[in-house]
């Protein structure tokens, strides 16, 4: 998989230091489950961190210091010896595998097997339930060669690819682009004549009344 | 986006080295100020953790992180009890998870606060972190990292803290706000009165600088 449209380091900074809200956090960490340079980068943003640690003043409390370590002490020679794992475990429904983390997760089962919902225009979608109520995460489903729909303008837009492509302009983003868009960006992404595109689109602008319009539209459009 | 990776990901072994910067050979190292950084003492203490439960190596690991990072928690907890708290749960999934601690992904001051972040999220922000699974299947292996290049990464914190103190302030204000404050780039342009675009290019810039030193990692 050769990516070509990277997180931003503005956004990727956000996500090192732990400000990204969940809905962003899942397309940001899932390009870098697809993506081994952005995890190098992650990696060095998370490194300077650990130099901004370093240079913090240790300063106050110190003569406590003693009996915080007498604390830690006692609380990890207390522990159950068990070995250290990766906090994940991944044993789900295998028929996910194709799925990256933290994606999988979310979905518990391939795309193929998810309860999609029409939108229209032969397009599908999957509402993504998080704890973030102001921001829509949900995978879409393009037919080939058709425009994204219900596309919302005038805020932030987060878009993944995981399967197929789509054009926006004279860009092509395949599996593992991410496409980051703010409200100054006038875009119209339109799936390849290839396959079906499936992408995670995750937005805080306004989407229903779009809906409406392309519900409204549909009967004219014949379609 | 996709210019900031250009920057980034340049072929290093394929660019005529800048003086001093990728040569492993006996350059003269430049004057680091030790008490800046962690030594890499205390890389080797986290590696007898992890594989001999050496409680004096840990004991030495925790001098050193704990203190800083209660400092670290104490930027958002609510007082002096709660950063102790969250101090000691982090320094004592330092001892469970050590095993988990790679030098050559990382430093051990990166590594520790990625620790540290998490229990900060978990405790302060209540939110889930979605982050990808280093063993997942479905996960695009990284390139195998030859081992004279492991070698360099060693040298990093030290590299990286020089680098540090030669951003211009405001750049380095901004990082620091970005790590320590909890709010994400759009309320930092807000807090500092700036334009958004102000603060990315800053933040853009800022990581140009750094990754002339870290590029090395690539």
């Amino acid at each position: 998989m050769t990516i070509s449209h990277h997180v931003s380091d503005a956004l990727l900074l956000d996500y090192a230091s732990g400000t990204l809200e969940e809905s962003w956090s899942i397309a940001v960490a899932t390009h870098l489950a697809l993506c081994p340079p952005c995890r190098q980068r992650l990696s060095a943003m998370e490194d300077i961190g650990g130099a901004f640690i370093d240079r913090l003043d240790p300063e106050a409390g110190s003569e406590s210091e003693d009996a915080s370590w007498l604390a830690v002490r006692s609380a990890v020679l207390s522990a159950p010896e068990a070995p250290a794992t990766t906090p994940k475990s991944p044993a789900r429904d295998d028929s996910a595998a194709t799925v990256p983390e933290p994606l999988r997760s979310y979905l518990g089962v391939d795309y193929d097997k998810l309860k999609w919902r029409p939108l229209g225009l032969g397009a599908y979608h999957y509402p993504i339930p998080t704890g973030d109520k102001s921001i829509s995460t949900r995978l879409l489903r393009i037919p080939a060669g058709k425009p994204v729909p219900e596309h919302g303008h005038g805020g932030r837009e987060l878009t993944l690819v995981l399967r197929g492509s789509f054009r926006d302009g004279d860009d092509l983003f395949g599996a593992g682009d991410l496409e980051e868009a703010d409200e100054h960006l006038e875009h119209q992404p339109i799936a390849t004549e290839e396959e079906d595109c499936i992408c995670l689109a995750v937005t805080d602008s306004p989407l229903k009344f779009r809906s409406r319009i392309v519900s409204l539209l549909q009967p004219l459009l014949g379609i | 986006m996709g210019v900031d990776i250009a920057i980034a990901y340049v072929d290093h072994k394929s660019v005529p080295s800048k003086p001093g910067a990728r040569t492993r050979t006996m350059t003269s190292e430049p004057p680091t100020n030790r008490a800046q950084g962690p030594d890499l003492d205390l890389e080797t203490a986290l590696a007898a953790v992890a594989t001999k439960r050496d409680v004096a190596a840990f004991e030495k690991v925790f001098r050193f992180y704990g203190p800083r990072v209660r400092a670290f928690m104490m930027k958002r907890a609510a007082d002096h009890a709660e950063a102790e708290e969250l101090m000691q749960e982090t320094m004592t999934k330092v001892w469970k998870q050590a095993a988990l601690f790679d030098p050559e992904k990382g430093t051990a001051s990166g590594w520790i606060f990625t620790i540290a972040r998490n229990v900060r999220i978990d405790a302060v922000r209540k939110t889930r972190r979605p982050e990808y699974d280093p063993n997942d299947p479905a996960l695009s292996p990284a390139p195998e990292i030859a081992a004279d290049d492991a070698l360099e990464l060693n040298q990093n914190a030290e590299r990286l803290n020089a680098a540090m103190t030669k951003l211009p302030p405001e750049q380095l204000e901004l990082l620091q706000l970005s790590f320590f404050e909890d709010i994400p780039h759009g309320q930092i342009a807000e807090r500092l009165s700036l334009p958004l675009g102000t603060v990315k290019s800053r933040i853009r810039l800022a990581f140009a600088k750094l990754r002339d030193t870290l590029g090395d990692e690539q």
